[in-house]
């Protein structure tokens, strides 16, 4: 670890918590319905949108019909990725002749990008034309992405409101997020990252002559517009199999550090929505350090145990760090700080390796998945995801005392602590039920690519990263059978949306309930006893869950480097 | 309900027209009427012909090249397609070894290339980047250190004093951002360019 490095993770943090509030001031009035500095180009857009819909932008909807909306939603979502990578062959942009994708890759494909998961089991410049890459993926990167951050709203107005029956309009919602917050950004993003050097060109992949006269195929393509909504979206994606690993996905220091930025951005700044909607924005505040306490941890571990690299290099003699699947441009410090990133949102871009990472570096990932993408979390998806481990840890705190627990003004009863248990149990049942069976079956044994507690590591991570919607891997598991493809859909797929709806009837059940005002009582969601509780129980869960599972892989696999075993 | 299923159509029909149509295209005609070079893939020509991208590593075997770091990238095998083989360097496809910290592959592919790079020049530490594949597999940097690594050798396959090739190492080192951001590194193409200018002159 060098001092250089821990200024570089310290300025991420600095920017981060600096840019919370004025994204936090610009989205809560986006939600709000209120006029924008965007208004006078967008307004006219969004109306026409209504107009030909048929959406009645006043008419607000009961929990129930918001989360039916968004699943018809997806359902369209889903059968256009479908369609597109089965008819991709016979439709236009297509120049490197790319033939029909077969049926489970597709299918695992679409569940992949409507979750917001962006899995990737095909190589996209070896897979996908560029229509599938734009109309399919890119829109899809938007869509699942607002679909995060309007359900997250949602639950905000849940505990906002009070005695009203309704939670917002959902194709209000995704309309106004997409167009006043994902596009625009996503614009000057994109400019900014083709001035980095990241193609966007429908052109055919360039035939050179090395200097050594080789041939190479050089796959270029649309890449810039897709890359900015796959971070700000915290989707993932990559447009090459190498993801932000990948010269042209993320070609310097500098499109690294702004690419780091736009994962965490939203996700942040949905703490300060929520301050501002509950009326006390240091409650906002309190949820984020609760995600800063965890997330500097994390980095510590990981860049920690990447820079003292593994005893194969040290037998070696090979010092500087484990640079097996790194790029030089980033080396140890930009390496590890993007795999705890990407891991604690879930974003699940990468621009290393996470397979070759040491067992302990490796770990700090899957350990930030298994909590529930909680630490900032994917846009919408962490901010949901921790307000069900606040009203835990308040519960947990109501018990303590023997009172009626309360938060920001709304008792939280047997209601809504059921529904957050069933929320949370969803990745457990999920993660360890599909590894138990993928490690007993020799169909998902022979998909392991590393041998010993390794491989059982890349198992693990495959069914953390899909029901976590991350859609980062230990990609030396080959997950492209039909095993994986549709055991993982489903874990997918159960992973967002048996979340989603608990989540949702919590907001619905929130928001009817009177507010009642703070008393002596009350205990104090604030402060520092506050950010402790809920650290101790997100990490007390997340420890009785998967302890067991991560010593047979990442923990053993540490002792048995150290003890100088190779397998 | 039934009230919701045209919007969950119509209002996906049109998001799907601006975000995956309209936004992209609009994209690239702007972005390549602003940045032309960097919205074709940075490409270097020479002589009227496309020798690679700037920012795309590529092969070098030869003695009075610069090598840049081992890559892991594979292509389909032209005698059985549903196996594949390695294809180093392959821009159409990229990624990493994904061996683990345990890997006795990885290991014995570590121990082999690091003894090889001692007999080039065993009065050097060997550097880690020379030895370990990237995660891309088309890096097209390589640190300092492992070019200062390689200047012997290229020096002596150019005939060129050993001073020379040095100093042209270090004109070719690229800093920090701001002294902050990123790793030093040299981008081994571009080394290669002005070695092959400079053995012309």
């Amino acid at each position: 670890m060098t001092v250089i490095g821990w200024l570089q993770i310290i300025l991420y943090c600095a920017i981060v918590v600096a840019l919370t509030k004025p994204l936090g001031w610009y989205m809560t009035r986006v939600f709000n319905g209120e006029r924008t500095f965007l208004s006078p180009v967008l307004r006219p857009i969004e109306a026409g949108i209504y107009w030909i819909s048929g959406v009645d932008e006043k008419r607000e909807q009961h929990w129930l019909t918001y989360t039916v909306a968004m699943l018809l939603f997806h359902v369209g979502g889903f059968l256009i990725i479908y369609g597109l990578m089965r008819l991709q062959a016979v439709l236009p942009f297509n120049p490197a002749g790319q033939s029909a994708v077969a049926e489970d890759l597709s299918f695992n494909t679409a569940i992949s990008f409507i979750t917001n998961t962006n899995w990737q089991n095909y190589g996209g410049e070896s897979t996908l034309s560029y229509l599938t890459q734009m109309v399919g993926l890119t829109h899809q990167n938007f869509l699942s992405a607002a679909t995060g951050i309007v359900l997250a709203v949602a639950l905000i107005r849940g505990f906002a409101r009070a005695s009203m029956r309704t939670v917002g309009n959902f194709w209000v919602d995704v309309t106004r997020c997409t167009l006043y917050i994902l596009l625009p950004i996503c614009v000057v993003f994109t400019l900014f990252l083709v001035w980095q050097g990241m193609p966007q060109t429908l052109g055919d992949y360039v035939e050179a002559t090395t200097l050594e006269g080789a041939k190479q195929t050089i796959a270029v393509g649309p890449v810039a517009s897709q890359v900015a909504i796959k971070m700000l979206g915290t989707n993932g994606g990559g447009f090459f199999n190498a993801n932000a690993a990948h010269p042209f996905e993320n070609p310097t220091a500098l499109s690294n550090f702004v690419q780091m930025l736009s994962i965490f951005a939203l996700g942040a700044a949905l703490t300060n929505v929520f301050g501002r909607m509950v009326g006390n924005q240091r409650q906002g505040w309190a949820i984020l350090a609760v995600m800063g306490v965890l997330f500097i941890a994390g980095v510590a571990v990981a860049y920690w145990a990447e820079a003292q690299g593994t005893s194969t290099l040290h037998a070696l003699g090979l010092t500087g760090g484990n640079m097996e699947g790194k790029e030089v441009r980033f080396g140890i410090v930009a390496s590890s700080l993007f795999a705890v990133i990407t891991t604690a949102a879930s974003c699940g871009a990468v621009n290393a390796m996470h397979d070759s990472f040491t067992a302990l570096g490796g770990m700090i990932p899957l350990i930030n998945i298994e909590l529930g993408e909680i630490i900032v979390g994917g846009v919408g998806a962490g901010m949901y995801g921790m307000l069900l481990f606040v009203i835990l840890a308040i519960f947990v705190a109501g018990l303590m005392v023997g009172r009626t627990p309360e938060y920001v003004g709304k008792k939280i009863e047997a209601r809504e602590v059921k529904m957050a248990m069933l929320a949370i149990l969803i990745l457990p049942l999920m993660i360890l039920g599909w590894s138990a069976v993928a490690v007993v079956l020799p169909t998902g044994v022979a998909s392991m690519a590393n041998a010993g507690p390794h491989g059982f590591s890349e198992v693990l991570y495959a069914y953390s990263s899909q029901t976590g919607n991350n859609g980062s891997a230990f990609a030396g598991l080959t997950g492209n059978t039909p095993f994986y493809n549709l055991t993982g859909a489903s874990a997918m797929f159960v992973g967002r949306f048996l979340m989603i709806v608990p989540a949702m009837a919590i907001a619905g059940s929130l928001a009817e309930k009177k507010s009642i005002p703070p008393s002596m009582g009350t205990f104090p969601t604030t402060g520092g006893l506050f950010v402790g509780l809920v650290v101790g129980v997100i990490l007390i869960m997340g420890g009785l869950t998967f302890f067991p599972a991560l010593a047979l892989g990442p923990i053993v696999e540490q002792l048995a480097m150290n003890a100088g075993n190779v397998f | 309900m039934l009230r919701e299923i045209r919007p969950a159509i119509v209002l996906l029909l049109a998001l799907t027209a601006i975000t995956g149509l309209a936004y992209p295209l609009a994209m690239t005609g702007i972005a390549g009427a602003l940045f032309p070079v960097q919205a074709q893939g940075s490409l270097i020509e020479k002589d009227g012909k496309v020798i690679g991208s700037a920012l795309i590593g590529q092969e070098f075997k030869d003695d009075k090249y610069f090598h840049g770091r081992p890559s892991a990238t594979l292509a389909p095998d032209p005698n059985d397609s549903t196996k594949t083989v390695p294809a180093p360097y392959n821009a159409a496809n990229s990624g990493g070894s994904n061996l683990g910290p345990t890997s006795k592959a990885l290991a014995d592919r570590l121990k082999e290339d690091v003894d090889k790079l001692r007999s080039e020049n065993p009065n050097a530490t060997v550097p880690v980047d020379l030895v370990t594949t990237s995660a891309s597999g088309l890096d097209p940097n390589i640190s300092p250190e492992a070019a200062q690594f390689q200047v012997p050798r290229v020096a002596k396959a150019r005939n060129l004093p050993e001073d020379q090739v040095k100093q042209l190492v270090t004109a070719s080192t690229e800093g920090r951002l701001l002294g902050l951001l990123g790793e030093p590194r040299v981008n081994v193409l571009a080394l290669n360019l002005a070695l092959d200018r400079m053995a012309a002159k």
